[in-house]
C-alpha cells in the first residue's frame, strides 16, 4: 500500500517535471537526440565521433563561427554535398563532400546534432527552417 | 586416478589460458616440404608468404618485395575517394603511424584500388594531407590486376566498382613479419583492433627470429 503511494507520487512528480519543460525544450532533445543516431550513421565515418575531421582531408566539424555563419546554407550542404575551397578554423580545406540522400527531417536532426555538439551551441534547426532553406539552394 | 587426470587436464587449461601470448600465430596456407639436412631427408613447414611485386610510390620510388626486406609491415588497400571506411581505417592507422614512424624497420604500405583515380601526385597531396612524412608509409599505386591480385596473398578481397560506382573491400590491415609471413589480421575500422595491432608489432618485434633477421 505505502508502496503504491509512494510510486504514485513519484509518477505524478515526473509528469509535472516534464510537463514544465517547454514545447521547445521538448523539440530540441527530440532532433538532437535523432540527429545523433543520423550523425553515426552518415557523418561519423569521414568527420569522426567527436567532430574532429581528419588531418587536413576532412575539415572538423568545430568551427563555431563558421557554422554560425553558414547556418542557412548548412541543409543545402547535406542536400546537395560541397566541393571546392573552405577555411576552417583558419585551415584549408579543398576536397569535395559527396551529397547524401537525406530526407528533410533528417537534415534537421542532424543539424541540430551537430550545431549543438563538439563545443557548438545553436537553437533548434527544425523542419520548416530546413525546408524554406532547401527551396533557396544554388 | 580419474580425479588425477581430472585435476591435470583442468590445470593444463588453466594454464593455457594465463600463458601471456609471446609469440604471434603464422597464419595463411602451409603445406609439409621434405628437406635434406645432414643427408637424413626431415620434413619441414612451409608457410605461406607475400610474393614477390613492384608498384610505386607517392614519391615516384619503385617499390618491390626487397624493399621491405628486413622490415615488419602492415598492409591494407584503399582509395582516395573512399566515402565509407577509408577515412576510419586512415583514421586509425594514423595511430599506427605515430608509435612506429621513427623506426626504420616498420614500414606501412596502402594499396590503392583505384590507380585510374589515385595517380601518384593524387597519392602525395593524400598524404601530404594526411601529415604522412618520410618514408614509413607508403601509399602504392600499380597496375590494377597486380593489385587484385595481390590482395589475394593478404586473404583479402576487392572488387571493380558495382553497379553504384563503389568499390568492395575489405578493411583489414594486415601483419607481415621479416620472412614476409601473415602474422596477424585485424579489422581497421575498429580503434580497439587496432591498438591490438600496436601491441602485437611489439610482440612480433621482441621475437627472437625477427630480431635475428636484418
Amino acid at each position: 500500500m505505502k508502496l503504491k503511494l509512494i510510486s504514485g507520487i513519484f509518477l505524478l512528480l515526473t509528469v509535472l517535471i516534464v510537463s514544465c519543460q517547454s514545447d521547445e525544450q521538448v523539440e530540441f532533445y527530440r532532433y538532437y537526440s535523432g540527429g545523433s543516431a543520423i550523425y553515426q550513421t552518415h557523418c561519423q565515418n569521414c568527420h569522426g565521433s567527436k567532430g574532429e575531421g581528419l588531418q587536413a582531408l576532412i575539415p572538423p566539424l568545430t568551427d563555431v563561427a563558421y557554422l554560425k555563419n553558414n547556418k542557412a546554407l548548412l541543409a543545402c550542404f547535406l542536400k546537395n554535398g560541397l566541393k571546392g575551397k573552405i577555411i576552417i578554423n583558419g585551415r584549408e580545406f579543398e576536397g569535395e563532400m559527396p551529397a547524401d540522400d537525406l530526407a528533410p527531417i533528417e537534415i534537421a536532426k542532424v543539424l541540430t546534432y551537430v550545431t549543438n555538439s563538439f563545443g557548438n551551441k545553436m537553437a533548434t534547426i527544425n523542419l520548416q527552417m530546413v525546408e524554406s532553406d532547401l527551396k533557396k539552394c544554388r | 586416478m580419474r580425479k588425477l587426470i581430472l585435476g591435470i587436464i583442468v590445470l593444463s587449461v588453466l594454464n593455457a589460458c594465463n600463458n601471456k601470448q609471446s609469440k604471434l600465430p603464422i597464419l595463411g596456407n602451409r603445406e609439409p616440404v621434405t628437406k635434406t639436412v645432414d643427408g637424413k631427408s626431415v620434413v619441414d613447414t612451409a608457410y605461406a608468404t607475400i610474393p614477390d611485386f613492384k608498384f610505386v610510390n607517392q614519391y615516384a620510388d619503385t617499390i618491390t618485395a626487397k624493399s621491405l626486406d628486413g622490415k615488419i609491415y602492415v598492409a591494407d588497400f584503399f582509395f582516395t575517394t573512399c566515402p565509407s571506411i577509408c577515412p576510419v581505417m586512415h583514421r586509425n592507422m594514423l595511430n599506427v603511424y605515430k608509435e612506429f614512424k621513427d623506426d626504420g624497420d616498420f614500414r606501412i604500405i596502402s594499396h590503392t584500388i583505384d590507380p585510374k583515380y589515385d595517380t601518384i601526385p593524387v597519392l602525395k597531396r593524400y598524404a601530404d594531407k594526411m601529415g604522412i612524412t618520410g618514408n614509413c608509409w607508403w601509399l602504392l599505386h600499380g597496375n590494377k590486376g597486380d593489385t587484385y591480385n595481390i590482395a589475394k596473398s593478404y586473404l583479402q578481397t576487392v572488387q571493380e566498382k558495382n553497379p553504384a560506382g563503389q568499390f568492395i573491400h575489405d578493411g583489414f590491415f594486415i601483419l607481415i613479419d621479416k620472412q614476409k609471413r601473415i602474422r596477424g589480421t585485424y579489422e581497421g575500422t575498429d580503434p580497439k583492433e587496432v591498438d591490438k595491432l600496436i601491441a602485437d608489432i611489439k610482440i612480433l618485434k621482441a621475437e627472437p627470429e625477427q630480431v635475428a633477421t636484418k
